[in-house]
C-alpha cells in the first residue's frame, strides 16, 4: 500500500500531525489573536451592563446625531441615544442569534449525518435529498418571505437560518463518517464487540470534531452577517439594540449622522473576520507542515544553485550518459528547517545500459529520479551535488533550458498510468502536442508518428486509442501510451519510476519486455526505479541499492544476486525470494 | 446526453414543485395570522374570519396549494392582497432590475476572481498572501455596509454617482451605468473574495496532479500546460463555485437594493413581507426558486459537458 505513494516525503503521517494540532494552533499568532478577540467580544456582550458607559435605550433630544468625542464617546444616534452603549449591548442579541444558528444547524446536521452515513439505507437517501433541496434556497430571500409568518422575532429567524445551514454539517459529517467507517481500526473496534453508539462516540466523532469546529466558526460568521442584514432592512426586533439595527439607523441618518455607520460596521467586520481567522487557524493546524512547504515558490531548482563539488569532475568515463554525484535533496518545513531525504547519492547510467535503483518505500529512490528531471514536488530542492547529462550539469540550467532537455533528451515513464494521463484530453492530443513542440512536426506528421509509436509499443488499433479519453482504456494500455510518450521525442535517457508497480502481474512482464526491447533498439540508457528485485533480475545490467537516502551497494546484477555484500541487500533479496515470483537473471547476450 | 438532459430536467421540475409546496405550506399555514396582519391588531374575530373566507384562506391547505399551482403553471400567481395588482405584473417590472444587477456583478466578480485565483495559485508568495488577506477582509464586511460606505463616500461625499435610484438600460445607457456601478461593486466584492479563494485551491489541486508532472517531463512549456490542461481540469469546480455565488448574490441583492433604492425583487419582497402580502411573497419565492433551479440545471449540464467521462457515457 505505502509502496504506491510517490517517494519518501518527509511530511509527518496523520497520527503525528494530529497530536500537534493544538500546539500548532497556539503557535499561530493570527489564530490566537482571533480567538482572543472572539472571547473578548463574547465577554463584553455578556457583561454589557458593567462595560457600557450608559444606557443603550435612554434618548436625549440634545444628543440626536451628536458628533463623537463629546459626552457620548462615539456620538449620539438618530434618536439621541449613546452609540457606544448601544454597540456594547448590541453584541448580545447578535452573538446569541449566531449561537442559535450554529446550535440548530449542528444538532440537525450532525445527528442526521451520523445516522445517514452509519446506517445508510432509505434514511440516507431521503436526508440527502432534503439537504439538496434546502441548500439551494437563497437564505435571505427565504427569511424575508418568512417574516410574513414569523414577524419581528429575530431569534426565530436565526433558528430557521440554522435549519437552512444544517445541510453543511450533514454533508460534512456524512462524508467524513463514510470515509472513516470502513477504516481498519473501526472494523477492529466492531470485531472486538463495541456497540455502534460507542464506536460513533469514540472513533468517529473524534475524527470529525476539528472539521466541525471549522464549519461552526464559518457558520457563526455567516449568521452574524445575515442577521445584521435582516435587521438592516427593518425585519429585526426594534426594541433591542443590534449591530444591524444600528446600521439601519445610520442609513436613515446618512446625510446628518455620517459617524453612525462606522462603529457597528467595524464591530461586525472585526467579529466576523475573527471567526473566519479562527476557522482558518484550526484548518492550518490540521494540515500541519504541508501548508508551510506550499508557501515556497516552486522554483527550487534555481533558488538553490548546486555547490561546486570536486567529486563531480573526478572520474567521468566517456560512456557515462547520466552522472549523479553527491546529490542531496531536502524539503523545507513550515518552520523553514530543511529535512534531508537524500544524503549524497552517486549514480551512473551508461548508454545502452539499464541501471536499477532499488530500495524500500521512503528510501529516497523516487526523490533521486525526480531530481534528475528537475521535477521534485513543491518544497523539495537539490541542496547540493551535480546531475550531469552528457557532462552538462542539469541542476544549473534555467527552467527554460531544462524544458529543452525534458522530453528530447530525457524521457519519463511514471508509476501510476491512469493518473498520469490528463483525463480531459484525448490520448492522441497528449501524444501529438509534445512532438509538435519539441520536434517541430506538423500536426499530421506528429499524428502519423504517434500512430507508429503506439503500434510499436504493442497497441493494435492506434487510431481508436488516439481518439479515446484516458478513462476508456485499460491500465496496461495507458502505460504503453505513456511509454510511447516517453520515447516520442527521441531521448537518450529514460527515467522509469516503478513502471510496473500499479499493473497486473501478467501485464508487468509485458511492459518490462517492452522497455527492454526499446532500450536495445534505441541504445537507451535507463534508470529504473523499483522496489522489486524480480524486476531488477529481469532487465537490469547493474543495480544500486538504496536505503535511507544513501546508496549502500552498487554492482552488476548477477554479482549482487550471486554474492550480496551489504546486510540490507541480503534482507531485501531474502524478502523478495520468499514473497514474489522471481525470474532468472539475464543471460549473457543481453549485455552488449 | 439527451437522456441525461431529460432526466435532469424532470428532476428540476420535481424540485421546483417540492420547493413551492414547502414554501406554500410555511407561508400559508398560519392563515389566521395573515388576515389579522392585514386588518391590524384591533380587528374582531368575525372580521378576520370574513377576510379569510374572502381570500380563500379557510380552505384546506392542499386545496389552496393545488389551486395556486394550477394557476401558477398558467402564468397566474394571483393578486396582491394590498394593491390588487396581479403579482406577475409586479414581478415582470422588478425582475429585470435584480437580474441585471446580479448578472453584471457576477460577470465582473467571476472575471476578477478567476484571474486573482490563478495568479495566487501559480505565483504564490506575496500575491497569494495579498489575495488571502483581501478575501478575509471582503468576506467580513457585510455587502450592505460596503454599499453604505460607497454611498457615503462616492455619492454623498464626492457626488460622482447618484446615491439612489435606477435608470433602465433601454432609457439611457450612461444613466444605467451610473446607477448600477456602486451596487455592482458592493455586491461583487465578497463574491470576488470567496470565489478567488476557491479557484486558487482548485488550480493548486490540479497543479499537484501526476499528469501535470508528466506533461512537464515531456518538455511542454509551463504557460501552455497552465492555459490548456490546468484550466480545463480546474473548470468544473470553478463553474460550480460561480453558480453558487449567483444564488448567494440573489440574497445579497435584497440588501443592496435597499441601500441604493433599486426597485428590484428584493425591495418588493421586503415590502410584501412587512405588509403580509402573501401572494407577492410567494411570487418572489417562486421566481427565486425558478432561477436557482435553472442555474443549477445549466451548471450540471456545463460540468457534464466539460467532463469527458460523463459526456461520453
Amino acid at each position: 500500500m505505502s509502496d504506491l505513494l510517490p517517494g519518501g516525503e518527509p511530511a509527518a503521517g496523520p497520527p503525528a500531525a494530529r497530536r500537534g494540532v493544538v500546539h500548532r494552533f497556539l503557535r499561530n499568532p493570527l489564530a490566537v489573536t482571533a480567538a482572543a478577540v472572539v472571547t473578548a467580544v463574547v465577554l463584553v456582550a455578556v457583561f454589557a451592563d458593567v462595560v457600557a458607559p450608559g444606557s443603550p435605550v435612554v434618548s436625549r433630544l440634545d444628543m440626536v446625531n451628536a458628533a463623537p468625542g463629546g459626552e457620548y464617546l462615539l456620538g449620539g444616534d438618530g434618536a439621541g441615544r449613546d452609540v457606544l452603549s448601544r454597540l456594547v449591548h448590541a453584541g448580545r442579541l447578535t452573538l446569541l442569534g449566531a449561537f442559535l444558528t450554529v446550535v440548530v444547524a449542528m444538532s440537525i446536521g450532525v445527528v442526521t449525518g451520523l445516522v445517514a452515513a452509519y446506517f445508510a439505507g432509505w434514511f440516507d437517501t431521503v436526508a440527502g435529498w432534503a439537504a439538496n433541496l434546502v441548500i439551494v434556497l437563497p437564505g435571505t430571500i427565504v427569511l424575508v418571505s418568512l417574516f410574513a409568518v414569523i414577524g419581528p422575532n429575530i431569534l426565530v429567524s436565526m433558528a430557521v437560518l440554522g435549519i437552512m445551514f444544517s445541510p453543511n454539517f450533514f454533508r460534512l459529517v456524512r462524508n467524513q463518517v463514510i470515509a472513516v467507517k470502513n477504516e481498519l481500526y473501526v472494523d477492529a473496534a466492531r470485531v472486538s464487540g463495541l456497540g455502534d453508539a460507542r464506536i460513533i462516540a469514540r472513533h468517529i466523532l473524534y475524527v470529525v470534531r476539528a472539521p466541525i469546529i471549522i464549519l461552526s466558526a464559518t457558520i457563526a460568521a455567516a449568521a452574524i452577517v445575515v442577521q445584521a442584514g435582516l435587521e438592516f432592512i427593518g425585519l429585526g426586533d426594534p426594541a433591542t439594540p443590534t449591530w444591524g439595527g444600528m446600521l439601519q439607523d445610520a442609513f436613515a441618518n446618512l446625510y446628518t449622522g455620517r459617524h453612525l455607520f462606522l462603529p457597528p460596521g467595524l464591530a461586525i467586520g472585526i467579529t466576523v473576520a475573527c471567526f473566519i481567522l479562527l476557522a482558518n487557524g484550526v484548518r492550518d493546524a490540521l494540515e500541519g507542515d504541508e501548508s508551510g512547504a506550499r508557501r515556497r515558490p516552486p522554483r527550487a531548482r534555481t533558488a538553490a544553485p548546486a555547490v561546486p563539488d570536486d567529486r563531480a569532475t573526478e572520474h567521468v568515463p566517456d560512456d557515462a550518459l547520466l552522472t549523479v554525484s553527491g546529490l542531496v535533496v531536502g524539503y523545507r518545513t513550515r518552520s523553514d528547517e530543511v529535512t534531508e531525504v537524500v544524503h549524497g547519492v552517486d549514480l551512473r547510467v551508461e548508454r545502452g545500459r539499464i541501471v536499477g535503483l532499488v530500495g524500500e518505500s521512503g528510501s529516497g529512490k523516487t526523490q533521486t529520479a525526480l531530481s534528475v528531471l528537475g521535477l521534485l514536488p513543491e518544497g523539495g530542492e537539490i541542496r547540493s551535488g551535480h546531475v550531469a547529462l552528457d557532462g552538462e550539469d542539469l541542476a544549473r540550467l534555467s527552467p527554460r533550458q531544462m524544458r529543452n532537455v525534458l522530453g528530447r533528451r530525457i524521457g519519463y515513464i511514471p508509476q501510476e498510468p491512469m493518473s498520469n494521463l490528463d483525463p480531459s484530453f484525448r490520448i492522441g492530443w497528449q501524444l501529438v502536442q509534445p512532438m509538435r513542440r519539441a520536434r517541430g512536426l506538423s500536426d499530421s506528421a506528429a499524428r502519423a508518428e504517434a500512430e507508429s509509436l503506439l503500434r510499436r509499443v504493442g497497441i493494435t488499433d492506434p487510431p481508436r486509442v488516439m481518439s479515446s479519453y484516458p478513462h476508456q482504456i485499460s491500465g496496461g494500455m495507458a502505460q504503453r501510451v505513456l511509454i510511447a510518450g516517453a520515447i516520442s521525442c527521441n531521448p537518450a535517457l529514460l527515467i522509469a519510476d516503478e513502471p510496473t508497480t500499479a499493473l497486473d502481474v501478467t501485464v508487468q512482464a509485458e511492459i518490462l519486455d517492452l522497455i527492454r526491447d526499446l532500450q536495445r533498439e534505441r541504445g537507451l540508457g535507463v534508470l529504473l526505479v523499483t522496489h522489486n528485485f524480480g524486476v531488477v533480475a529481469d532487465v537490469c545490467d547493474r543495480v544500486a541499492v538504496m536505503r535511507s537516502g544513501r546508496i549502500v551497494e552498487e554492482r552488476a546484477t548477477r554479482d549482487i544476486f550471486a554474492d550480496p555484500h551489504h546486510p540490507y541487500t541480503i534482507t531485501l533479496l531474502g524478502s523478495t525470494i520468499e514473497g514474489a515470483p522471481l525470474r532468472a537473471p539475464l543471460d549473457e547476450e543481453v549485455a552488449p | 446526453m439527451l437522456v441525461f438532459f431529460t432526466r435532469r430536467a424532470v428532476a428540476a421540475v420535481v424540485l421546483l414543485v417540492a420547493i413551492t409546496a414547502l414554501a406554500f405550506t410555511l407561508v400559508y399555514s398560519s392563515n389566521n395570522n395573515i388576515a389579522r396582519n392585514i386588518l391590524g391588531e384591533l380587528a374582531t374575530q368575525e372580521q378576520i374570519d370574513a377576510l379569510s373566507a374572502e381570500l380563500g384562506l379557510d380552505r384546506p391547505l392542499v386545496v389552496q396549494y393545488l389551486d395556486w399551482l394550477v394557476s401558477a403553471v398558467q402564468g397566474d400567481l394571483g393578486v396582491s392582497f394590498v394593491t390588487g395588482t396581479p403579482v406577475v405584473d409586479s414581478l415582470a417590472i422588478r425582475l429585470p432590475v435584480t437580474l441585471s444587477l446580479v448578472t453584471v456583478s457576477l460577470v465582473v466578480a467571476a472575471l476578477i476572481a478567476i484571474v486573482l485565483g490563478i495568479v495566487a495559485a501559480v505565483r504564490r508568495g506575496w500575491v497569494d498572501r495579498g489575495v488571502q488577506i483581501f478575501s478575509v477582509a471582503a468576506e467580513s464586511l457585510p455587502n450592505f455596509w460596503v454599499g453604505l460606505a460607497l454611498v457615503s463616500t462616492f455619492a454623498i461625499g464626492l457626488a460622482w454617482f447618484p446615491a439612489t435610484g435606477y435608470v433602465p438600460i433601454d432609457q439611457s445607457v450612461t444613466g444605467w451605468v451610473s446607477t448600477i456601478t456602486l451596487p455592482v461593486i458592493a455586491l461583487a466584492l465578497s463574491c470576488i473574495a470567496s470565489t478567488a479563494q476557491q479557484i486558487r485551491s482548485a488550480v493548486i489541486d490540479v497543479l499537484k496532479k501526476d499528469y501535470v508532472r508528466t506533461l512537464r517531463a515531456r518538455g511542454l512549456p509551463e504557460g501552455a500546460i497552465l492555459a490548456r490542461n490546468v484550466l480545463r481540469n480546474a473548470a468544473p469546480p470553478a463553474v460550480t463555485v460561480v453558480s453558487l455565488q449567483f444564488i448567494g448574490m440573489l440574497s445579497g441583492a435584497v440588501l443592496i437594493e435597499r441601500v441604493f433604492a433599486l426597485p428590484g425583487l428584493g425591495s418588493l419582497a421586503v415590502n410584501a413581507a412587512i405588509q403580509s402580502d402573501i401572494p407577492v411573497v410567494m411570487g418572489v419565492l417562486v421566481v427565486a426558486a425558478v432561477i436557482v433551479v435553472v442555474v443549477n440545471l445549466a451548471v450540471d449540464l456545463a460540468v457534464t459537458w466539460i467532463n469527458p467521462k460523463a459526456r461520453i457515457q
